[in-house]
């Protein structure tokens, strides 16, 4: 269990059966009154939020969260397969939950999944990902309409914009967070 | 950790402060830090030191030192606070008390606008390219700190009536007073001038006395500016018995809640029948500090925070 004094941002606690995450935290204390802990939440699960004001002898339930290292495998229809890299446990994630995250997902790729009572949850990419260019325009030399991006598309069908070098079959850098381009890869 | 420019500019505070202070022929004084008994307080933890435990403000010795004949005293120093810790606590925090025997919490209010007058004034003469960059923002907003032409007052029945949602007898009856208080008044308090929040519901002054021609509320009031609470001051309960019956009261909530508890402070209850008419201050420090830096957070307003070690 937690008390209110160990309320802060980011802590992980349970309502009523389900995971929140402190987004947003303050402590205060007017004169001679009580201490207040507001929080800002957010459910993990359905991403919803909610502001609460807490009194010291308030006490939470921890999270039932655990986060492990997983290979992605495959996608059937629309779901996702997943194999434990210690425990060789397989697991599958709905394309729903996936979310944005399918446009970078390539075969073998390693990230971590969060599990709330032993269900996944969430899955958090690596902040960077190198990816195929499977679909580009070539770049017309000495072009010079003002158009300093072009779209591509990479191995995944997740189409970006570029700079206007980059070709068909070079790989490319994206940031997972923003899904933007970052550099072109040599290998 | 603050800055070389930084630790000038409080060490020219409390240079300050006891400059004024002094003036006006008060005594400097300083008491232990650390005390057998404390005051029992429902809402403060006091830190436990040995057997012995930290104080959470000087106001035991120093009323003594009244009780035993000083007439204006004042003291700098550091106090504790368990699990306090947010933009506006610190577990350790310096405190400025001040105590005049034979006033009441009127000329505590003139004191307070008479010390920020002073810092306001000699500060900015010494740090007139600093202030310039410094004070651009304030806690709630952009707008600058003014520490000049306060003195009005507003009652925390017609603060509430202005500002909150309820009135104050409802959110007293539901328990949302501090709630109200922290999210709907606060941040009006003192953003044009400093202000003071005046004659609170008696339950919340258990050291104050009480309006002679209200007894409902108690003369306590608090200074504030661009919405911080800088100070708590009040015409003090020279009534022994009283006294001694409002601590009890603490000591059988903080007995029936598991806390941690000291005893009944005797010596000072004693004390109080040598008390006729008396009233102090608490001042936070590091909260001015803050704002004259134009930082929204203690931590930014002492030489080392927590995360500094």
């Amino acid at each position: 269990m937690y008390n209110a004094s160990d309320l802060r941002k980011g802590l992980k606690i349970q309502i009523d059966g389900n995971p929140f995450i402190v987004t947003d935290f303050e402590f205060s204390k007017p004169g001679k009154g009580q201490a207040l802990y507001r929080c800002k939440m957010r459910n993990m699960i359905s991403g919803n939020q909610f502001t609460q004001t807490y009194r010291s002898n308030d006490k939470f339930e921890k999270a039932d969260l655990d986060e492990r290292k997983m290979q992605y495998l495959y996608n059937q229809d629309n779901d996702y397969y997943f194999m434990d890299i210690e425990s060789f446990e397989q697991i599958f994630i709905t394309k729903e939950q996936m979310g944005d995250n399918i446009n970078f997902l390539i075969d073998n790729m390693e990230l971590q999944v969060l599990l709330f009572g032993g269900k996944p949850i969430d899955v958090s990419l690596p902040i960077f990902v190198n990816l195929l260019v499977t679909k580009a325009d070539p770049w017309a030399k000495g072009d010079t309409s003002g158009t300093d991006t072009k779209p591509v598309t990479v191995e995944t069908g997740y189409v970006l914009q570029v700079p206007p070098f980059v070709e068909e079959g070079e790989k490319i850098q994206i940031d997972t967070r923003t899904g933007q381009y970052v550099t072109r890869v040599k290998e | 950790m603050l800055s070389l420019p930084e630790l000038h500019m409080r060490a020219a505070l409390l240079r300050l402060v006891r400059a004024y202070f002094t003036r006006l022929g008060f005594l400097e004084v300083d008491t232990p830090v650390r005390q057998p008994v404390v005051i029992p307080e429902r809402n403060i933890i006091p830190l436990q030191a040995g057997n012995w435990f930290l104080q959470a403000s000087p106001e035991l010795c120093m009323k003594r030192l009244l009780a035993a004949g000083c007439e204006k005293i004042f003291q700098l120093c550091p106090c504790f606070r368990d699990e306090e810790r947010g933009r506006l606590h610190l577990e350790e925090f310096m405190m400025l008390e001040w105590y005049r025997n034979g006033a009441d919490y009127s000329d505590l209010m003139e004191d307070c606008n008479g010390l920020l007058e002073y810092v306001a004034e000699n500060f900015r003469a010494e740090f007139a390219e600093e202030c310039r960059s410094f004070r651009t923002s304030s806690f709630y907003g952009e707008a600058a700190i003014n520490l000049r032409g306060g003195g009005g007052r507003l009652s925390v029945a017609e603060a509430f009536d202005r500002y909150s949602p309820v009135s104050l007898r409802q959110a007293l009856a539901t328990e949302k007073f501090e709630e109200i208080l922290v999210i709907n008044v606060e941040p009006h308090l003192g953003v044009d001038a400093p202000v003071f929040l005046c004659d609170y519901p008696k339950e919340q002054a258990s050291l104050a006395k009480l309006k002679d021609d209200d007894p409902s509320v108690a003369e306590r009031f608090e200074l504030y500016v661009s919405g911080v609470e800088l100070a708590n001051g009040f015409s003090e309960l020279t009534d022994a018995c009283e006294q001694k019956r409002r601590f009890q009261d603490e000591l059988n909530f903080l007995r029936g809640n598991n806390r941690r508890v000291t005893g009944m402070p005797e010596r000072f209850i004693k004390a109080l029948e040598n008390l006729d008419k008396a009233a102090g201050v608490a001042f936070g420090v590091d909260r001015l500090f803050m704002l004259m830096l134009g930082k929204k957070s203690l931590d930014e307003a002492v030489s080392f925070a927590a995360s500094d070690f």
